[in-house]
């Protein structure tokens, strides 16, 4: 069962809703008041945005940890 | 306590002698790094053993060889064995290695100084005062420098060490005038020509006596006499080379304040031997011979020295870092810890690195037990958090996930009071704590019936969480106004004593609520149940709790409990009131699970016996990192040992479930109440989770009620991702501050969880519907 646990590669994914594929574009993201547009992927019809895995766990919680220090 | 300021900073760092110099250093008249050298002999390092030397002896091949040394009659060794044989030593390090470090000089000076006499004073006075740029003549009567070291033998100090070593001061531009005796009408000329005058003559000589007359009282601080620019050598005699330095050394510092215009007096308390405050345990240190010398003319050879260097105990406190994985964790000690709090604390801009540390300590109290000096780390790190929390600069992420598990137990889900079934007062109120609830209900529900047959009153039930995680996460508001719940539910019963069976509980409660009984305490005085398992002499280890370590009365009770049930009782290294912490306390877990991790580890190879525990979360770490560990319960209520021992650890999701199950049992069989279904959509999702997906659920912080949220929620509106390759559906919630995200596959009865993760950033989605 643990191979089940790798993800499968991100540009797979579509959109559940529309059926349509994801594409990069700029994202709102904020966290303790602190705000910045980054470019993840998203359904451009549903406005669904994807945040994989290894995003939240790596650079994602890094900014956390880093403006949780701040 | 109250938040640190400067003063209590100082307090407090006071209190940690890790950093005052070992015995050796603190008795030595110029404060010789002997700790040091020894680890440069150990290491083969001469020249930076010379360089140790070098750095306070002025003449470290003359000094070395001739000083009378009263660091030995202190050194720390004597209690395990003679002394390090540091005179030896020195004379092994300056006959091995000759090359001196030369000595650093600063820009000169134009102010001048006469230094009268070339014996060790003025020969001190001279190279001090050189190195710092005043231009310095050295007076001698003889026809050579040095006075009295030419008394020692040739095979203590050979002339051409003396030679050579004083060499220095020719690189030091220190103009020698031999032959030239000063009487005291040259000394008025002295004292016009030069700025100051330096008698390097010891005090209360005739010598002085002839030349400052009715003017030779010496301070014996600053080695100032009446007449003005002129210092004088302050200790009487020539009996002790080391001494002598000293005195040089001493008038050296007051002509240079004197010449600069600054107090002489000024904080000099640190010069010359004292006391030193460092404490060293030399309990359970084996004695050792000191290493005889083959040739005892010839001193140690590199052999013998790096042995009897070796013999060193290398002086330090450490107590508490020796004992606490806390404080290994920061490779540091308490002084320099309270410092980086306390920096911590106070920045106005800029990152706070230290906020991870302040919020990793078990605040178990061990410290303040080990230290000589009381010294409580955890007391300033509760301080800090609490600090932290009221200027909303708490990491969110650091206490979060704790402070939601006590919210659960103080919600409907699991608080509740009861008054006994048949009763409408209670003499009593058993309150077994979240943990204990959480990891062994059927536990709680046979003391439950214990205390019911055993005390008659009516014995109350009470459910919730007492508070700790509030108080430990530094949110006094929570923590109060769970108090104050505390108190409103006590008052609904009557308030009835309060018997708890966590020691957490206990110690939260200890102050607010007179008479509090842990439970261990009365089962001690009570016959046990019949049903006791049978242990039959086997031996088990105790784990103190952390939170009972002022509380000898519980851990007595619970020996005496052990010893009825016919238990043989080991005691851990660090028991009772040094007990340590298993990784729980102060939410540490939480802040810093890998520290966590080593903390259990530690504690768990302190003894290969089984432990028993009277803490379930001592219980369940242990249990969780393999340990054979049982519950005081399981022993008292006769469960099966083997399978006991060996009970994994409950994790933060099914403890939730066995509270809310706990509570819903009880009001079903006890109190024939229906108990309230909780009617929420997605609690009927049913879920598929694998042990590598329960693992990571826990490591992640993730609840089952998370993923159930998150399905249920994608499967009602569609708003999920989808793989068309292998079907596997990808979605997220966000319930309040957390998003929560799963991968997972519909099957007949429901989901087959694949993958759960979550970040705290939020992401603003637009909608385009």
């Amino acid at each position: 069962m643990n191979n089940t646990l790798k993800q499968t590669p991100t540009t797979l994914w579509k959109c559940g809703k529309c059926g349509g594929e994801l594409q990069r574009g700029s994202v709102k993201a904020s966290y303790l008041g602190n705000d910045f547009v980054v470019e993840e992927l998203k359904c451009l019809n549903c406005g669904l945005v994807l945040i994989t895995e290894e995003l939240a766990l790596g650079k994602m919680f890094e900014v956390e940890q880093s403006l949780e220090d701040k | 306590m109250l938040l640190m300021d400067q003063d209590e900073l100082k307090k407090q760092e006071a209190k940690c002698t890790q950093e005052n110099p070992p015995a050796c250093t603190a008795s030595c008249p110029i404060h010789v790094d002997a700790r040091k050298l020894m680890l440069d002999i150990q290491n083969q390092d001469l020249k930076s053993a010379l360089a140790t030397l070098q750095k306070k002896q002025p003449f470290p091949g003359i000094i070395s060889r001739i000083c009378d040394h009263p660091c030995e009659a202190e050194c720390k060794r004597q209690e395990a064995g003679p002394a390090i044989a540091i005179s030896a030593l020195e004379r092994f390090c300056v006959k091995n290695q000759t090359k001196i470090v030369k000595a650093g000089i600063v820009p000169p000076k134009s102010q001048t100084v006469a230094v009268v006499g070339s014996g060790l004073r003025g020969l001190t006075a001279a190279y001090d005062l050189a190195k710092k740029g005043y231009k310095v003549s050295l007076f001698e009567k003889a026809d050579r420098l040095g006075g009295d070291l030419w008394n020692f033998s040739d095979a203590q100090l050979p002339p051409e060490v003396i030679v050579e070593e004083l060499s220095v001061l020719n690189r030091l531009n220190v103009q020698i005038h031999l032959n030239t005796a000063i009487t005291q009408q040259d000394l008025a000329k002295l004292q016009e020509e030069f700025n100051v005058v330096y008698l390097g003559l010891a005090a209360h000589s005739d010598e002085i006596s002839e030349l400052l007359g009715e003017q030779s009282w010496i301070d014996p601080v600053t080695c100032a006499t009446p007449l003005p620019g002129i210092f004088s050598g302050a200790v009487v005699g020539n009996d002790s080379p080391i001494k002598s330095v000293a005195d040089g050394r001493k008038a050296a510092v007051s002509i240079d304040r004197y010449l600069q215009g600054v107090s002489l007096t000024a904080s000099r308390e640190g010069e010359g031997p004292f006391e030193t405050q460092l404490y060293v345990n030399t309990k359970g240190i084996s004695p050792l011979p000191a290493v005889q010398m083959n040739d005892e003319p010839g001193g140690y050879t590199s052999e013998e020295a790096v042995q009897e260097a070796g013999r060193c105990l290398n002086c330090q406190c450490l107590e508490c870092v020796k004992a606490c994985k806390y404080m290994q964790e920061y490779g540091s000690y308490p002084k320099k810890y309270l410092r980086q709090i306390y920096n911590n604390d106070t920045i106005v801009m800029g990152m706070r690195h230290g906020n991870k540390m302040i919020n990793s300590c078990s605040l178990c109290g061990q410290c303040a037990e080990i230290c000589p000096q009381g010294l409580d780390l955890g007391e300033t790190c509760k301080a800090t958090r609490e600090s932290m929390v009221s200027k909303g600069k708490m990491p969110p992420s650091a206490h979060d996930f704790a402070l939601r598990d006590m919210a659960f137990s103080n919600s409907e889900e699991f608080a509740m009071s009861r008054h006994q079934p048949g009763h409408d007062s209670s003499q009593y109120v058993f309150f077994p704590g979240c943990q204990l609830s959480g990891s062994s209900p059927e536990q709680v529900e046979k003391v439950y019936a214990y205390l019911r047959e055993k005390l008659s009153g009516g014995v109350a039930l009470m459910l919730r969480c007492c508070g700790a995680p509030a108080d430990w996460a530094g949110d006094q508001t929570l923590f109060q106004s769970s108090l104050e719940g505390m108190v409103a539910e006590l008052e609904s019963l009557g308030k009835p004593q309060l018997i708890v069976a966590c020691s957490t509980c206990h110690s939260v409660f200890r102050e607010k609520f007179k008479g509090v009984v842990s439970l261990w305490e009365l089962m001690a005085d009570l016959d046990l149940p019949v049903q006791g398992a049978v242990i039959n002499g086997s031996i088990l280890a105790v784990q103190d709790a952390c939170t009972t370590r002022n509380e000898p009365i519980i851990q007595d009770a619970v020996r005496h409990i052990l010893t009825k049930l016919g238990c043989k009782i080991e005691e851990l290294p660090y028991n009772k009131e040094r007990t340590k912490c298993c990784g729980f306390g102060g939410l540490t877990s939480f802040a810093n699970p890998e520290l966590a991790k080593k903390i259990i580890e530690d504690r768990i190879s302190e003894s290969t016996t089984d432990y028993v525990a009277y803490c379930a979360m001592c219980r369940d770490n242990f249990a969780s990192k393999g340990k054979r560990t049982v519950h005081l319960l399981d022993l008292v209520f006769g469960t099966d040992l083997d399978k006991a021992a060996i009970r994994p650890s409950v994790g933060f999701s099914y403890r939730h479930e066995n509270r809310a199950k706990l509570k819903r049992t009880l009001l079903h069989s006890l109190w024939k109440e229906a108990p309230q279904e909780k009617d929420v959509a997605y609690l009927t999702v049913n879920l598929e989770l694998n042990e590598r997906v329960l693992e990571i659920m826990e490591e992640r912080r993730i609840l089952i009620e998370d993923i159930q949220q998150v399905i249920e929620l994608a499967e009602r509106t569609g708003r999920k991702f989808i793989n068309p390759d292998n079907g596997h559906s990808l979605a997220y919630f966000r319930p309040v501050k957390v998003t929560y995200w799963v991968e997972y596959q519909p099957q007949e009865q429901g989901f087959v969880v694949l993958n759960v993760y979550s970040h705290r950033m939020e992401i603003v989605e637009e909608s385009h519907e």
